[in-house]
């Protein structure tokens, strides 16, 4: 029986196959993944607000917003990959401040290199991370409560260090290097968060391990029976997590030039309105890199243009307040249509 | 009595549904009397759910009239059918499993009196409605932890206590075992008796036999045929559902290689869910796995490969132990599993067809751990086109036919390159052609010189497929039988020891 299986003629699934030829070379759309909704969103907040105010779309505007969105984008890629899986990590705002502090308390108290203190910060964050996702896997918390005590525990722990006080004094190159810009265009708190968000959007898109994280937040049983290391995965997803709260946490420390264990509060949930608006799925298996980056310029436009615009800070939690709520009612209108 | 009233309870009347310029009813005729089986048969996508939706009120005809008790009847709403006397029981079904039966018998339209909610009426009159069905159990009990069999119950007591006159049924047994679909039929004899009028959808061609009194076939939208008995030779039933004479159920099976591929020595599971199982299976072998529900044969093939734990015993492939600890594990030695519930286990709906075959296939389709879409869409259409999926590669899993995602998920897995394949329960909630397609890969496999595991509940499969088959019953190997010597009345004493 030469043609054993099914009971397509040959006919039947040469033309099948010929229409399911991928087209070749890049396709913006696939790229987009399902965040057209928002990046037209996004569009139209800029025009808007180049029409509204004089300064928005000055270079340097544009620039001062790739400044202010540089720690919340170097968060939103690991949440976007802990959303990914059907995960949530609340602890990333106090993870931030844990970081800085460990830094500052390595550099500043104790008198070792600039370069150890980051370190040594960074892996303690990668700690808390693996911390949460051990939680997780292991001891099978979910993931919102294993985070939420993380998220109090990290905190504690980042008072403790100098029973609450901050730490200011680091070497005038470090936080030079958040407002020196290179080639007279960015700086390198902005360069890491492009590097971050690359980075983010290869592994997701460009190898079997993103895909896996496709897999596990699609169906977890389905990815554990097709041999893929659910918990391994699960925990690693933590760990790159708690290590990029880490990382914006340094980021935040150059642009700050102090650290402080009160820094960060609230931003895991700034993190996962960027990453929600962005078109992430909270139950898991769909979203991407692209959207989150999109989210995140959502919010960081939206704040911008509001100053610009003299709106009061309270007005604009509300308005941000709306724009999520929006940003997802249209999602689900879309889907279920 | 009712019974001998032979005046339709309800009359359907050239009933047509279009969805946009596509239609998928075509002016279908159907009557239902008291006291009568009607089974409605075809295969996927031959209209049934469409037409028993518009009798349940979930959507409205485009054309055509219904009848209800001699009146118009045209219900906007499931409730509105449910109102006059129509119950739905779905295939998944839709029991709140934290609340206890009587909530879940009056979820939404809850007894009150004096504007509290009054348990006591509620309990009383959902005991009345159990104890119509012959049911035990007390209506204070929470739904989770009954089985599915007791479930299906609840759901029709559910609709006989808000005083259905007609229930449609659909698939009622996909999910029961031999003994639990024998207790259903006794209560919808029961129900008969009383008068009720039942619309039966099934694949089990030969249950249908035993329980219906008139068979109506659709395929393509239309009533194609109709049966004024049920007892009708399965051969003209499947004939008239595929619209083409069949020279064969099942096909021929090869013989297996004296090669021993597989061997299992002593297996037993933590849980208890089965102990001492020993077999062996040769290369291009088909092993059956037959026995009650309950008995332990999906237990026994998960921890096969490595999907659950095993406590004691080894599996050996060709010479080598290779009893695995995690299904990537199994994986590695070409064990693989294609899960009883696709839904469930097999694909993620609503990721693409091509995703989901390359899932198990990550490694071999990335170069240095990485991907192209290029690549993973080249070699997910291979396997599309190798097993007939009806579907792009581009198209959501959810959007296929049972049929054609299982074949997905063996596409998945075959792409695998597996030297052993357990399949359980490979055709469940299938349509008749798409089967066929499905027992025609299995003896490929095994021609192949696979081994080849399938585990399933419908007897006439499992003797239609195997070389050899193993029953099962409470967790113990029962026998295991040679096709020459294996037949229903023989597995079936072995199932039931």
């Amino acid at each position: 029986m030469p043609n054993g299986f099914g009971r397509l003629g040959r006919e039947e699934w040469m033309s099948i196959a010929a229409d399911q030829q991928p087209k070749a070379g890049f396709n913006v759309f696939s790229a987009l993944r399902g965040a057209t909704g928002p990046l037209i969103g996004l569009v139209l907040l800029c025009v808007f607000l180049a029409f509204a105010t004089d300064k928005f779309m000055s270079v340097r505007n544009l620039l001062n917003i790739l400044d202010q969105i540089s720690v919340l984008g170097i968060m939103a890629v690991g949440m976007t990959l802990v959303i990914l899986i059907g995960g949530i990590d609340l602890a990333v705002g106090s993870v931030l401040a844990l970081a800085m502090m460990v830094m500052g308390y390595v550099a500043n108290v104790h008198g070792y290199p600039m370069g150890v203190g980051i370190a040594v910060a960074l892996v303690v964050a990668a700690i808390a991370g693996a911390v949460s996702g051990l939680l997780i896997t292991v001891f099978r918390v979910p993931a919102f409560i294993a985070t939420l005590a993380m998220m109090s525990a990290a905190r504690g722990v980042a008072n403790m260090i100098t029973d609450g006080q901050q730490i200011v004094g680091f070497p005038s190159w470090f936080s030079l290097l958040a407002y020196t810009r290179f080639g007279g265009f960015l700086t390198l708190t902005v360069a890491i968060m492009i590097v971050v968000f690359i980075l983010g959007w290869i592994y997701l898109r460009y190898t079997s391990g993103g895909r896996s994280l496709y897999a596990i937040g699609g169906n977890p049983e389905v990815a554990r029976l097709a041999g893929i290391n659910v918990k391994l995965f699960t925990t690693g997803v933590y760990v790159v997590s708690g290590l990029l709260a880490g990382l914006a946490g340094i980021v935040l420390a150059m642009r700050l030039d102090s650290v402080q264990p009160t820094a960060g509060v609230g931003y895991e949930l700034d993190t996962i309105a960027a990453v929600v608006i962005g078109g992430t799925s909270l139950t898991g298996g769909k979203g991407g890199i692209f959207g989150t980056l999109v989210g995140v310029l959502i919010i960081g436009v939206l704040r911008n243009g509001l100053n610009l615009l003299g709106v009061s800070p309270f007005t604009q939690a509300v308005v941000i307040g709306v724009v999520i709520a929006l940003a997802v009612a249209a999602e689900s209108f879309k889907k279920n249509r | 009595m009712t019974f001998t009233d032979r005046t339709p309870i309800l009359s359907l009347r050239q009933i047509r549904k279009s969805y946009g310029p596509l239609e998928v009813l075509h002016g279908v005729d159907l009557d239902v009397r008291a006291g009568e089986v009607v089974a409605l048969l075809g295969e996927n996508g031959a209209g049934k759910s469409t037409l028993s939706n518009i009798i349940s009120g979930a959507i409205q005809p485009s054309s055509g009239d219904m009848t209800w008790l001699g009146a118009p009847y045209a219900p906007a709403s499931p409730r509105a059918a449910m109102d006059v006397g129509v119950g739905m029981i779905h295939q998944e079904l839709k029991l709140l499993p934290q609340l206890s039966i009587a909530e879940n018998v009056f979820v939404g339209r809850y007894l009150t009196s004096g504007g509290r909610i009054d348990r006591k009426a509620m309990e009383e009159r959902a005991q009345a409605g159990l104890q119509r069905l012959g049911l035990d159990i007390s209506p204070k009990r929470v739904v989770e932890g009954l089985s599915t069999a007791n479930q299906q119950l609840i759901e029709i007591a559910k609709a006989l206590t808000l005083n259905a006159k007609l229930l449609i049924l659909d698939e009622p047994t996909a999910a029961l075992g031999g003994e639990e679909t024998q207790l259903l039929f006794r209560q919808i004899e029961r129900l008969k008796s009383e008068g009720v009028g039942i619309i039966y959808i099934s694949h089990r061609l030969e249950e249908i036999r035993q329980i219906a009194d008139r068979i109506v076939v659709m395929r393509d939208g239309a009533k194609v045929q109709e049966f004024d008995s049920g007892d009708v030779p399965i051969r003209s039933i499947v004939e008239a559902m595929v619209g083409r004479s069949l020279e064969r159920m099942f096909p021929a099976v090869p013989a297996p290689a004296d090669h021993v591929m597989l061997e299992v020595k002593g297996l037993a599971s933590p849980r208890g869910s089965f102990r001492d199982i020993n077999f062996s299976v040769r290369k291009g072998e088909v092993f059956g796995i037959a026995g009650l529900v309950g008995a332990g044969r999906t237990e026994l093939v998960r921890a096969l490969t490595g999907a659950d734990p095993i406590s004691a015993g080894e599996v050996v492939l060709e010479g080598k132990t290779v009893t695995p600890r995690s299904p990537a594990d199994a994986i590695r030695n070409g064990m693989v599993l294609v899960p009883e519930d696709r839904k469930l286990q097999g694909v993620v709906l609503d990721h693409p067809i091509a995703e989901n075959i390359a899932y198990a296939n990550l490694k071999e389709i990335s170069a240095g751990g990485f991907i192209s879409s290029r690549k993973l869409h080249q070699f997910a259409d291979r396997y599309i086109a190798k097993f007939g999926v009806k579907g792009r590669g581009s198209q959501n899993a959810g959007e296929l036919s049972g049929g054609n995602q299982q074949k997905v998920v063996l596409a998945k897995w075959l792409a695998c390159k597996p030297r052993v394949v357990v399949l359980d329960e490979p055709t469940r909630g299938i349509d008749v052609g798409a089967r066929s397609s499905i027992y025609d890969t299995i003896m490929e496999l095994a021609r192949e010189g696979l081994a080849v595991i399938v585990v399933s509940s419908d007897l006439e499969e499992v003797l239609g497929v195997s070389n050899r088959i193993m029953v099962m019953a409470q967790g113990k190997q029962a026998g295991i039988l040679d096709r020459s010597e294996a037949n229903d009345v023989s597995v079936m004493e072995l199932a039931t020891l």
